[in-house]
């Protein structure tokens, strides 16, 4: 069994990286929790870059079912050719088309299967998937047919806690929750994205980044995308570092609403 | 192995199921732990706990069992706080001592750190004896000595093997017994499906295939309906403040219910403190710049919104009545706070008052206002059964 130990361009911290191999070594889904902008997503490209495997994402929106990860029966296809008498329409096969969970138990490696902001979808969804997800195998009733995983994948589901998620559902997994980094670690992940950075630059841009955040009336908190942008923005225009604090240039990358822009330019001193 | 752990953390309200607890002694059999009381802990943190919420009580579960493991007491704030000074100056690096604590096993540094919680009464740095920063004994933090127990402080050199008292999730800590989750079941009551409304069409629709299929000799004809979808819009308002302090984690547990159901096609929230005047606050700490003014909702807020109001419905009746509160200026403009309801109320005619309290039994200075404002709302109390009553009613025509 591999290890992942982290990758170039991604700073894990220790727990990270033993809740990545516990997940992995118990054979149970790895759910990761926090902040937006706390690298969730990243963390999966991350460890198949690592481990050399392949990655398959399935990206969860408000309107996704269960379903829709495991097949699709397109019916009003067969329907359609059944009309002219095209070749194969007996073969209900040819009409079923594998979802991201499907292609994931199917593909002839073991794969990463990334199921991103699991919380975005219904309240039920985690439980549709219960069965799926502990045996590793789904049923086709239409075709009769079992698919049963080749290689057990290895799962890892991100969520914004913007919905509970079920009990049953939680039991199943190993959770971490990935705090927002402090200053030190922060600076090293800046560090990765952008390699040849001047010291004062990034300590003045820390120190206005970590006092914005810390501003109750601010909705919308920057992250570390954004603090990413914002460093590149000012390096791009050569700002000196000593306006930084005074002035919060191109504020528009750092904060994207514009209340919460307003309420930096009242409070700001 | 200590089954009792288990029963403790249940004990203190984590959901700890047998599903997890056999995970965590097949990782141990796996030697997942890596065979350090460090890897132990986060071991047993990512399978037991699933929500950063109960970060802290699992780690005081943690620290009380496996207290008599490593140390006997917990590490007091006082100690802590003489231990907070990260940028202090660095003591002298004292070789011998260094090889001295090396010499010393896991349990003879445990037993010493015992000893010294209960001798040491004040800050002591730099040294190498009592528990302090940047020194060489084997307590602390920022430290030299090669071997030792973090206490407080950030890890510098890596080289403690245990981290007492170290509780890092205080903060998320929230004691909500109120399950939101049954909040959000009754609120998904509030649906009203599209089908009317224009959408594009574009669900299959069997029924119709099949019917205008067969009128048409049996050449296909296929048809799509409107897809169904929740139509409701919802404005809450919400009393915060005063005397609304108190059902503060009730009314907590709805808003969470409400905006995280997300099933509402659009949610506006707004503040008020006891009545609604001429202003309504965009966050509960109700800072004028922080304020909308009623006009400008009441006029960009459609009708077709259905409003929950949650208040304890319960103030002075001047607050209510008086001219005093609402928009002098402008004649205009409603001139009480009863006046302000009675013109939301004609605007948006599905409107619902949640109140977490009771009505008041005794005195007419409480319930008058009380009265007052369930003649103009519909009133149900702010449980589960009266909210299931509530969203019933919000559905009416």
């Amino acid at each position: 069994m591999k290890e992942f130990k982290g990758s170039r361009s991604y700073v894990a911290s220790e727990e990270l990286l033993r809740a990545v191999n516990i997940a992995m070594v118990l054979e149970k889904p790895l759910l990761i929790k926090g902040e937006p902008g706390t690298g969730k997503t990243v963390l999966a490209e991350a460890i198949a870059e690592a481990l050399g495997k392949k990655l398959i994402i399935w990206n969860i929106k408000s309107t996704t079912k269960a379903q829709d990860g495991l097949y699709v029966y397109d019916v009003v296809q067969r329907l359609y050719d059944s009309q002219f008498g095209g070749e194969g329409v007996d073969n209900i096969e040819k009409y079923v088309h594998l979802g991201k969970l499907g292609d994931a138990f199917l593909d002839d490696e073991q794969v990463i299967l990334l199921i991103d902001e699991i919380d975005k979808a219904d309240l039920e969804f985690p439980n549709d998937l219960l069965w799926e997800l502990d045996r590793m195998e789904f049923h086709i009733p239409e075709t009769g047919r079992t698919v049963t995983a080749k290689h057990r994948p290895i799962v890892i589901i991100t969520s914004n806690a913007e919905k509970e998620l079920p009990d049953a559902f939680l039991r199943r997994c190993v959770f971490h929750y990935i705090d927002f980094p402090d200053r030190d670690l922060m600076a090293e992940i800046v560090r990765v994205h952008i390699p040849d950075l001047d010291e004062h630059l990034l300590d003045q841009v820390l120190t206005a980044f970590y006092k914005i955040r810390s501003l109750p009336q601010i909705k919308k908190k920057p992250s570390t995308s954004e603090i990413i942008d914002w460093l590149q923005a000012l390096m791009h225009a050569g700002i000196n570092p000593d306006r930084v604090m005074k002035e919060i240039p191109y504020l528009g990358v750092l904060l994207k609403k514009n209340e919460d822009i307003d309420v930096l330019r009242r409070n700001w001193r | 192995m200590f089954e009792d752990f288990l029963y403790l953390l249940r004990g203190s309200g984590l959901k700890v199921s047998m599903t997890e607890w056999m995970a965590l002694q097949e990782a141990l059999d796996k030697n997942l732990h890596e065979a350090s009381f460090t890897g132990f802990y986060h071991l047993c943190r990512c399978l037991l706990v699933k929500s950063e919420a109960d970060f802290d009580r699992f780690d005081s579960c943690f620290l009380e069992y496996f207290r008599n493991v490593p140390f006997q007491q917990e590490v007091s704030q006082e100690l802590l706080n003489w231990l907070d000074r990260p940028n202090a100056g660095q003591g002298e690096y004292d070789e011998q001592q260094a090889e001295l604590n090396e010499t010393l096993s896991f349990d003879e540094i445990e037993e010493m750190f015992a000893e010294r919680m209960n001798e040491q009464r004040e800050q002591h740095n730099c040294g190498n004896y009592w528990v302090g920063t940047h020194g060489m004994s084997v307590f602390g933090n920022s430290g030299m000595s090669p071997i030792g127990i973090r206490v407080g402080g950030k890890s510098q050199g890596k080289r403690a093997f245990r981290v007492a008292g170290e509780r890092r999730f205080r903060d998320f800590r929230n004691d909500n017994t109120l399950d939101t989750r049954q909040f959000q079941v009754a609120l998904r009551r509030l649906r009203q499906y599209s089908g009317l409304v224009d959408l594009p069409k574009t669900e299959f629709d069997v029924d119709q295939t099949i019917q205008d299929t067969a009128d048409n000799g049996g050449l296909l004809k296929v048809r799509y309906k409107r897809p169904r979808e929740n139509t409701v819009k919802v404005l809450l308002l919400m009393d915060s403040g005063g005397s609304m302090e108190e059902f503060n984690t009730l009314c907590s547990a709805l808003f969470q219910a409400v905006t995280k159901t997300g099933h509402f096609k659009n949610l506006k929230v707004y503040y008020f403190h006891n009545c609604i005047y001429s202003r309504l606050y965009n966050d509960p700490s109700l800072f004028y710049r922080n304020s909308t003014t009623t006009e400008w909702v009441i006029h960009n807020i459609p009708g077709d919104y259905k409003v929950i109001y949650v208040g304890d419905a319960q103030m002075a009746p001047h607050e209510l009545r008086s001219r005093y509160y609402a928009a002098r200026q402008n004649a205009d403009l409603p001139q009480s706070g009863l006046e302000w309801f009675q013109l939301l109320r004609s605007k948006y005619r599905n409107s619902i008052w949640l109140n977490p309290s009771r009505r008041p039994d005794f005195g007419d200075y409480w319930s008058d206002t009380y009265d007052a404002i369930a003649e103009i709302f519909p009133m149900f109390p702010l449980t589960v059964e009266g909210l299931e009553d509530g969203m019933k009613k919000l559905l009416t025509r």
